[in-house]
């Protein structure tokens, strides 16, 4: 008797346990959870009246000056020309990081030439930049274009090389022992292994193109979110500061699920349900 | 002569910080024989492997393969990982076919060629027991069938000489049974040279029609034995009293050349002491 109420039930792994498991529902109340706490947080901390609305206007000030904004101004306008700015820095990023990554991190001597040469820029501040690139390019869009570009190549060309190189050697070898080619390694090897990480590379560094939007706005700008934000600052405008960190906040989560629907719509042997 | 070696060396390293990988290497291996290397790590057996499939250079002596001095990995001679060769991007039959993408293969350009090689995939598939996954991709299959598709790949080109690394070293006991007599049933039927690498002595008799010993530090040729077993191996064969008595022997000098026994020694000394307290 009692050796049937010791073996009753096999212990479940606690809530706490280490990597333990938990249910989609569970997740999800979880995720709502830690969105709408800091909401509610935020609105009772504004409600309240301990803090002046010219340090934190409340959820549904911000909400009424996005509105105003969208009847008044031209926040689509500012969007999109932000959008721009972001994509084509970061597009020039791209088109340059990833052949020069790929080179990095298949050629020897280039890694020699060019790693440290990259690891040694890649640490001094874009916004550092600012004076030269005004000087260099002037103050139209080229400068605010170059200054998201200095963010995001260099750390970019590193990553990409990163990629390249951790493509198992195995894979490599096992083409040159069918005879292939150094151009058909490249070609039929190493870019499609190193495709999806090169995909998620590239939605990371979109990530830090848009950090580095309000930077670029600094320049002799008058459109873009970068510069509203800049603008709301020089009129106590706190709303609609929170307004646009919001937007931006918003078009990066847009952009990132994009990127994530890519991955999965490219790659589907990695997204296979076991 | 399909393979021949003389005074092969390998050294790793610029001097003085060197280490002499392979000494004196002298190695030949038949047209159409199934050779096993067989020792403990740090013998150089997968070196030496590399270096007959052009993935490394030696260092001294000459190696030939088919009467031509090796330069490089070519298409004579392919060859089988224990982990992560095949292209995941690939599902199976794209990977077995994989070849035929590279310019070495395209000498046949008539639609006679293209059925001819189809039809080779297809035999490949089915000799692996692979036609029922050919859609599948290589990450929904269990280590047993990914390497059946390696194998498969690298036969494809039809290689004079297959040269394997520890293929079914990941493998468990029972999937590496049934993945001997497949290999052993493929190599009746394509007659290829191959070299096979492990660690496992039994698997080393089994598959091999000479087994060569190799020793560490610095690696070499210990010794080779003839294994005295029908070319059709069976798996009863593994309990015969020649089977076992070649494997006592063999296992013998790995230990007697790896360092293994003086381990074995210090472990006596100090059970020895540990009595001697009580």
């Amino acid at each position: 008797m009692f050796a049937f109420v010791a073996a009753a039930r096999p212990a479940r792994p606690g809530f706490w346990s280490i990597r333990g498991p938990m249910s989609q529902r569970t997740y999800w109340v979880l995720a709502a959870l830690g969105l709408i706490v800091p909401l509610a947080a935020w609105w009772v901390l504004s409600a309240q009246g301990w803090v002046s609305k010219v340090f934190l206007p409340g959820p549904v000030d911000v909400f009424h000056r996005a509105l105003t904004w969208s009847m008044q101004d031209k926040p689509l306008a500012d969007t999109s020309i932000s959008v721009y700015r972001v994509t084509v820095g970061w597009l020039l990023s791209a088109v340059l990081a990833i052949p020069l990554g790929l080179l990095i991190g298949t050629l020897r001597p280039v890694q020699a030439v060019l790693e440290p040469l990259t690891d040694f820029i890649r640490y001094m501040p874009a916004v550092a930049f600012i004076p030269l690139v005004m000087l260099w390019i002037g103050i139209d869009e080229g400068s605010k274009i170059a200054i998201i570009f200095i963010g995001t190549f260099f750390q970019m060309v590193l990553m990409v090389a990163e990629d390249v190189r951790r493509v198992p050697a195995t894979r490599i070898e096992a083409a040159q022992t069918m005879g292939a080619t150094r151009g058909e390694i490249v070609e039929l090897v190493l870019l499609p292994a190193a495709k999806p990480a090169l995909l998620d590379t590239l939605r990371i560094t979109m990530g830090w193109a848009w950090t580095y939007l309000v930077v670029a706005e600094l320049v002799a700008a008058n459109s873009g979110l970068g510069y509203a934000i800049l603008k709301a600052q020089r009129f106590l405008q706190t709303d609609k500061i929170f307004a646009g960190i919001i937007i931006i906040g918003m078009i990066g989560l847009l952009i990132d699920q994009l990127f994530r629907w890519l991955h999965r719509k490219s790659f589907p042997w990695m997204h296979l349900k076991r | 002569m399909k393979i021949r070696t003389r005074k092969l060396g390998k050294i790793f390293g610029a001097a003085p910080r060197t280490v002499t990988a392979l000494e004196q290497i002298d190695l030949e291996v038949f047209d159409n024989e199934f050779v096993t290397l067989v020792g403990a790590s740090g013998c150089g057996k997968s070196t030496l492997l590399r270096i007959i499939g052009g993935l490394d250079y030696h260092t001294s002596g000459d190696i030939a393969v088919s009467g031509k001095p090796v330069k490089g990995s070519g298409a004579d001679r392919a060859m089988v990982f224990q982990h992560y060769s095949l292209y995941p991007w690939l599902n199976v039959i794209q990977n077995i076919k994989f070849c035929r993408r590279l310019k070495v293969n395209r000498r046949e350009l008539t639609s006679a060629d293209v059925e001819v090689a189809s039809g080779r995939a297809d035999a490949l598939l089915n000799v692996m027991g692979l036609p029922n996954v050919a859609d599948a991709w290589p990450n929904q299959l269990s280590g047993g069938m990914q390497q059946r598709v390696a194998i498969a790949r690298a036969l494809m080109p039809r290689p004079e000489v297959l040269l394997m690394d520890e293929p079914f070293g990941a493998l468990d006991a029972q999937t590496r049974e049934v993945m001997h007599d497949l290999i052993l049933h493929v190599f009746n039927l394509e007659r290829a040279t191959i070299v096979f690498v492990t660690h496992d002595v039994e698997e080393a008799i089994y598959l091999g029609q000479r087994v060569v010993v190799m020793a560490p530090h610095p690696g070499r040729i210990d010794s080779v034995y003839d294994v005295p077993l029908p070319v059709r191996r069976t798996q009863d064969m593994k309990h015969t009293p020649a089977f076992l008595a070649l494997k006592r022997e063999i296992v013998g000098r790995i230990r007697e050349t790896s360092g293994m026994k003086t381990d074995l020694e210090m472990l006596e000394r100090l059970s020895g002491v540990e009595e001697r307290e009580e």
